[in-house]
């Protein structure tokens, strides 16, 4: 293997776009696993779901992308129907959910899976739009546009949400209730109103991501299990519930896995996302950037 | 006592169906019965007793099965000593997973656990001694005396690796481990102020469950035949070793041989007569139902009928 410089910054450039679609597949999680401590680990599941949806709004002529946008308040709906039903059936009981909180949710995955591989198939699905199939070319280096329409989508959606939970004032009382649950109860605020209305929050940039996975490539019933190694191990390396985190290590991440693909080939990259993940949690489990 | 005598009927079972049943199908089924025994009796024993919830099953199992195949091909080791080393191997690997992540709160852990199978797979897949990712083709040696086909001596094996199961399962529940546990499971801060060992106990759990789970995964060749990195690493094992107990229930070592006979018995059946789809479906439907509405599984329901009490 020869190491060549050219080669390097494709990968690196590839890898910083990667790494956005990344953190902004994985900002979701951050809000609902990072912010509100629900162990979701059907979030993944739920951005597939996105990718369907996306497919079957944009059959109709629809943009993609605009397709994800279009259905975000639905997802909204659907995260305050999940956190309803989670809080009612585990939080409120006091104890913390524990093994049957985790349990729940990989059961709900399954559903989500197996549900699409029954109504869908295992084939894989793609969505046509202008800018795939093109691409820039810069001097050698080729670069796809959907990777730059995902780059581009997932910088807004990042940029959106940060400023969200850092100016309006719903955004703070959601990183209030994550900081002090007790307090926030003294104050007079309704901590289960606020966090149903972040999980809503959260699932509805699961469209949108869902829309952007499969602008990136096709999107099968199964991706859900190789983007859980992703998400999470994007929000535990970037500390649970940090914005700016979220993205660093969307980065980290993404250039990582790109290096990798170039140097040793594809059957070596899935391990990235979770080597990762794992050194993180023998390391430094705060993460880096941890509250 | 009872317990014992209930243990040499159950294999004095097994082998009087291998000496009279002359359908081999029927031990086909009936390995995969006994092998999800294994698995979710494995799994309680961490998941169950300290609620550590381990998505990594096919990590273990799978890491059993590869030893016991790459030990085949290099010195045609006989099947005991390949389980032997499959239990060494994924015990190692409990230990180093248990050490390395049962610091942290337990979703970390489970999390970790899904990263496991990922890596385990990826270094099988581009190891190529191992077969790669194309697999390798394993040849049978023929069966050990008594036995006239290999398969039922596997049927046979697998009936005793549950028992032993069951029993390290009930050694652990009964003594001081399984009160540990308990109190870990309950609150981990106030066992460890009552003074309980409780990264210790988990890692002795994470160690003793991986181990079982090897075991488990060793003879899965020799039934096949074959081995190939996709379905050994498969998730399917992670949900069958998770849903059975939880189903079952998670308090009791009968609890996830309940749930393995019912969930494995019906997913033979519905595979066979319907699809592989709709059986993960309806797995995935129970484990949702009985999360929500009957917490401590088949168990916790019988303990509330009335008159089961006196």
């Amino acid at each position: 293997m020869e190491f060549s410089f050219d080669l390097l910054l494709e990968a690196v450039v590839f890898g910083v776009l990667l790494g956005c679609f990344y953190a902004a597949v994985s900002i979701g999680l951050s809000v609902s696993f990072g912010l509100l401590d629900v162990p979701h680990v059907a979030h993944p599941a739920l951005i597939v779901f996105g990718s369907y949806c996306t497919w079957f709004v944009a059959r109709y002529g629809l943009d993609p992308i605009l397709a994800g946008v279009v259905l975000m308040p639905l997802f909204f709906l659907l995260g305050v129907a999940i956190y309803r039903f989670y809080y009612e059936t585990f939080e409120k009981r006091g104890t913390e959910a524990g093994v049957r909180g985790i349990a729940f949710f990989f059961g709900v995955a399954l559903i989500i899976e197996v549900g699409l591989i029954l109504i869908f198939g295992v084939d894989q699905r793609t969505v046509e739009a202008a800018y795939i199939g093109k691409s820039l070319e810069l001097g050698d280096m080729r670069i796809p546009l959907r990777f730059l329409v995902a780059f581009g989508v997932a910088v807004v959606l990042m940029a959106g949400l940060t400023l969200y939970l850092a100016k309006t004032f719903t955004g703070r009382a959601i990183k209030a209730v994550a900081q002090d649950e007790p307090a926030l109860r003294l104050m007079g605020a309704d901590p289960v109103r606020i966090k149903q209305w972040a999980f809503g929050i959260a699932t509805a940039t699961a469209s949108l991501a869902g829309a952007l996975l499969i602008v990136i490539g096709p999107v099968d019933p199964g991706l859900d299990r190789t983007y859980i190694g992703r998400t999470f191990s994007v929000v535990v390396l970037a500390g649970l519930g940090s914005m700016t985190g979220t993205l660093a290590a969307g980065l980290i991440l993404g250039i990582t896995e790109s290096i990798v693909l170039m140097q040793f080939g594809a059957s070596w990259a899935p391990a990235v996302a979770f080597g990762l993940l794992l050194l993180v949690l023998g390391v430094r489990p705060q993460g880096l950037f941890g509250r | 006592m009872k317990f014992w005598i209930s243990c040499a009927i159950a294999l004095g079972g097994a082998i009087a169906l291998a000496a009279i049943l002359k359908n081999e199908y029927f031990f086909f089924a009936g390995y995969t019965v006994l092998m999800f025994i294994v698995l979710a009796t494995a799994w309680n024993i961490l998941g169950g007793y300290a609620g550590y919830v381990n998505f990594g099953t096919p990590a273990f199992f799978g890491l059993g099965a590869y030893t016991a195949a790459v030990l085949f091909k290099a010195f045609e080791l006989p099947l005991a000593l390949q389980i032997v080393a499959a239990a060494t191997m994924s015990g190692l690997l409990g230990l180093g997973a248990g050490l390395l992540t049962l610091r942290l709160r337990g979703i970390f852990f489970a999390i970790a656990t899904i990263a496991l199978v990922v890596i385990m797979e990826t270094l099988f897949i581009n190891w190529r001694y191992a077969g790669g990712a194309t697999g390798l083709q394993l040849l049978r040696p023929p069966p050990t005396a008594p036995f006239e086909s290999y398969i039922k001596m596997l049927f046979v094996v697998m009936a005793a690796l549950a028992v032993i199961a069951v029993a390290i399962a009930r050694y652990i529940e009964t003594s001081w481990l399984g009160r540990g546990l308990r109190a870990i499971r309950d609150s981990e801060e106030a066992a460890e102020a009552s003074g309980v060992p409780t990264l210790k106990l988990k890692v002795f759990a994470c160690t003793v469950s991986g181990a079982l789970m090897g075991v488990a995964g060793a003879p899965m060749p020799m039934y096949l035949s074959f081995i190939e990195p996709a379905s050994t690493f498969n998730l399917n094992y992670a949900i069958g070793a998770l849903a059975s107990p939880m189903i079952g229930g998670t308090a009791h070592y009968i609890g996830p041989v309940l749930g393995a006979i019912l969930l494995a018995s019906f997913q033979q059946i519905v595979t066979v007569t319907i699809s592989n789809e709709v059986n993960v479906l309806v797995v995935g439907v129970m484990l949702v139902v009985f999360v929500v509405a009957a917490p401590d599984g088949i168990l916790g329901l019988l303990k509330k009928i009335p008159w089961k009490r006196s």
